[in-house]
């Protein structure tokens, strides 16, 4: 807890510095190095592997096979439409269960015989295994909508928990000042729980990017006509391996930038919520 | 007529498991401009004597009077300073000083006004846009407690204020603090384990025994050195030891839990 500070002023760094900041680089550049060489030996010992018959391609496919197969899939197939299916329905999953579960957890907050009455409803859903509810959801909401069904009932429920953690938390804390003010439980929810839940909610949203992405897979599997999870049990039932490790690897990619974007929305939030006015 | 009056109160806590009298017949008046102390040992329900004052708990018999009226619902004459200072991190320091006046649906112009007023006249201008914890633990109470005093309450109510700061941080906020409420003239109820805060800052100690709780002794303190003297005077004055030593005998006969 220091005293605040203006800006320092910088002197020109010792010979000493200069020589950490030097090997600290160099230690930085080894790291990634080291990192591309794993992956290139990877690939290089899997194409080796297919070309001198030591696997069967046909059961492990091969890098500069895939190479092509993306090239096909990619501009005269629909890998791209595929894609972007699979990512909306991630999206609208997200969003979805991030609104709800905030709801459900402001609900079980504001009423404590709400949430004493759910409590072993929500325990017997967060254990169920929730890919077991999919011809459910497939009866019901048919083939399109089930794929969101099944997103959301496996992000939902975390939701819920996380968010409703991070509130018991600050009711132990913060809120005994709200009360000394008189305030009632709305200025309580609006000045207090929701701003003070901002770097909660955040880490709810990057545990429920790889969980709605599970649930969307999963919905896909089961049911859709679309979507890479779609192209991977199809290519799986035609037996063209480097349409699935396409897609797979198409997948990777897609919730990688799906994880920084949500990365960047988080940091900006904590920013703008936690150093600024609100 | 006094601003606080506690008549023959008592206040048990109702759990599943069991039943806690936490108060059985407190009495105390105060009057307006006074500054009262309450000792005694830990668990003894100090706060909850607060809670009560400040109408965020109903007594369980008896009846507590603000200004000669029964409290319903916490009392907008009512300050409450914790003993942790709750500054929202996702807020300045201006921001932090408007909280009660924003729940209170007070006029925001005239409530920012006053809050940097109070800043400048206690020495914290410059800081009102900063963040919470670009401060000092000393520095965020003095914040704290003029949070409070932006709702211009009559009677402040401090519950161990001091307690989470070191030794010399405290001597100092207290200092700070006495000078802050005597200056704005308010009404003061201050708890506190620490019997050497007690006596220097207030014109009455009261002592209270362990649970069930009552006020068994009181003790108006006037020093002949003169009339207000500073915290810090006031442990080097005369009586000061005096006092210490009867506080002490009353609190040894009901052992003292240490915290």
């Amino acid at each position: 807890m220091g005293m605040p500070s203006s800006q320092d002023k910088r002197p020109d760094p010792s010979p000493g510095y200069s020589r950490y900041l030097k090997s600290q680089k160099r230690a930085w550049w080894g790291i990634l190095l080291s990192r591309l060489l794993i992956l290139a030996a990877f690939l290089g010992l899997w194409e080796l592997a297919a070309r001198l018959k030591w696997v069967d391609p046909l059961l492990t496919s091969q890098p500069s096979k895939l190479v092509t197969t993306f090239r096909e899939l990619g501009f005269e197939g629909s890998l791209f439409m595929h894609t972007r299916v699979t990512a909306t329905e991630t999206v609208i999953g997200i969003v979805v269960s991030m609104v709800l579960g905030t709801l459900i957890a402001v609900l079980f907050w504001w009423s404590t015989y709400a949430s004493k009455v759910l409590e072993p409803y929500m325990v017997v859903l967060n254990a169920l295994p929730k890919v077991a509810l999919g011809p459910i959801f497939y009866i019901l909401l048919g083939d399109e909508y089930s794929v969101y069904g099944m997103a959301v009932a496996i992000s939902l429920i975390v939701t819920i928990m996380m968010v409703e953690n991070g509130f018991k938390e600050l009711a132990r804390t913060k809120l005994q000042l709200m009360e000394s003010f008189g305030a009632t439980r709305l200025q309580m929810l609006r000045m207090v729980m929701l701003p003070a839940s901002v770097p909660n909610l955040i880490a709810t949203l990057k545990v429920n990017v790889g969980l709605t992405l599970v649930g969307v897979i999963m919905g896909e599997f089961l049911s859709s006509k679309a979507g890479l999870g779609y192209l991977i049990i199809y290519g799986g039932q035609v037996f063209q391996m480097n349409m699935v490790m396409v897609s797979i690897c198409m997948l990777a990619l897609m919730s990688v930038v799906l994880y920084g974007i949500v990365n960047v929305i988080g940091s900006y939030m904590l920013k703008k919520g936690f150093h600024g006015r609100t | 007529m006094s601003i606080i009056g506690v008549r023959d109160v008592s206040l048990s806590y109702f759990t599943p498991k069991q039943e806690t009298e936490a108060l059985r017949g407190v009495n105390m008046e105060i009057e307006p401009g006074e500054f009262i102390s309450i000792v005694g040992p830990s668990g003894c329900g100090k706060s909850t004597l607060l809670s009560l004052i400040s109408g965020m708990l109903k007594p369980t018999s008896g009846r507590v009077l603000i200004d000669g009226r029964e409290t319903d619902g916490v009392s907008p004459k009512v300050g409450y300073m914790l003993q942790r200072d709750h500054l929202f991190e996702w807020r300045d320091v201006l921001s932090n000083l408007l909280v009660g006046a924003e729940i209170r649906h007070m006029d925001r112009e005239r409530a920012a006004r006053r809050a940097r007023e109070l800043l400048e006249r206690y020495g914290l201008s410059g800081f009102a846009g900063h963040n919470p914890d670009q401060l000092s633990g000393g520095m965020r109470q003095r914040v704290a407690l003029i949070r409070t005093l932006v709702t211009d309450p009559d009677i402040l109510l401090l519950d161990e204020p001091f307690s989470a700061l070191d030794y010399q941080s405290r001597l100092t906020l207290a200092e700070d603090v006495f000078r802050i409420i005597k200056d704005q003239g308010k009404t003061a109820v201050l708890v506190t384990h620490d019997i050497s805060e007690a006596i220097s800052m207030a014109d009455r100690v009261l002592v209270m025994s362990k649970r069930p709780s009552s006020i068994i002794a009181a003790y108006p303190i006037r020093f002949e050195e003169g009339e207000g003297l500073s915290p810090w005077k006031k442990r080097e004055a005369g009586k000061y030891n005096e006092y210490f030593n009867s506080i002490w005998k009353d609190l040894d006969g009901h052992a003292i839990v240490s915290r």
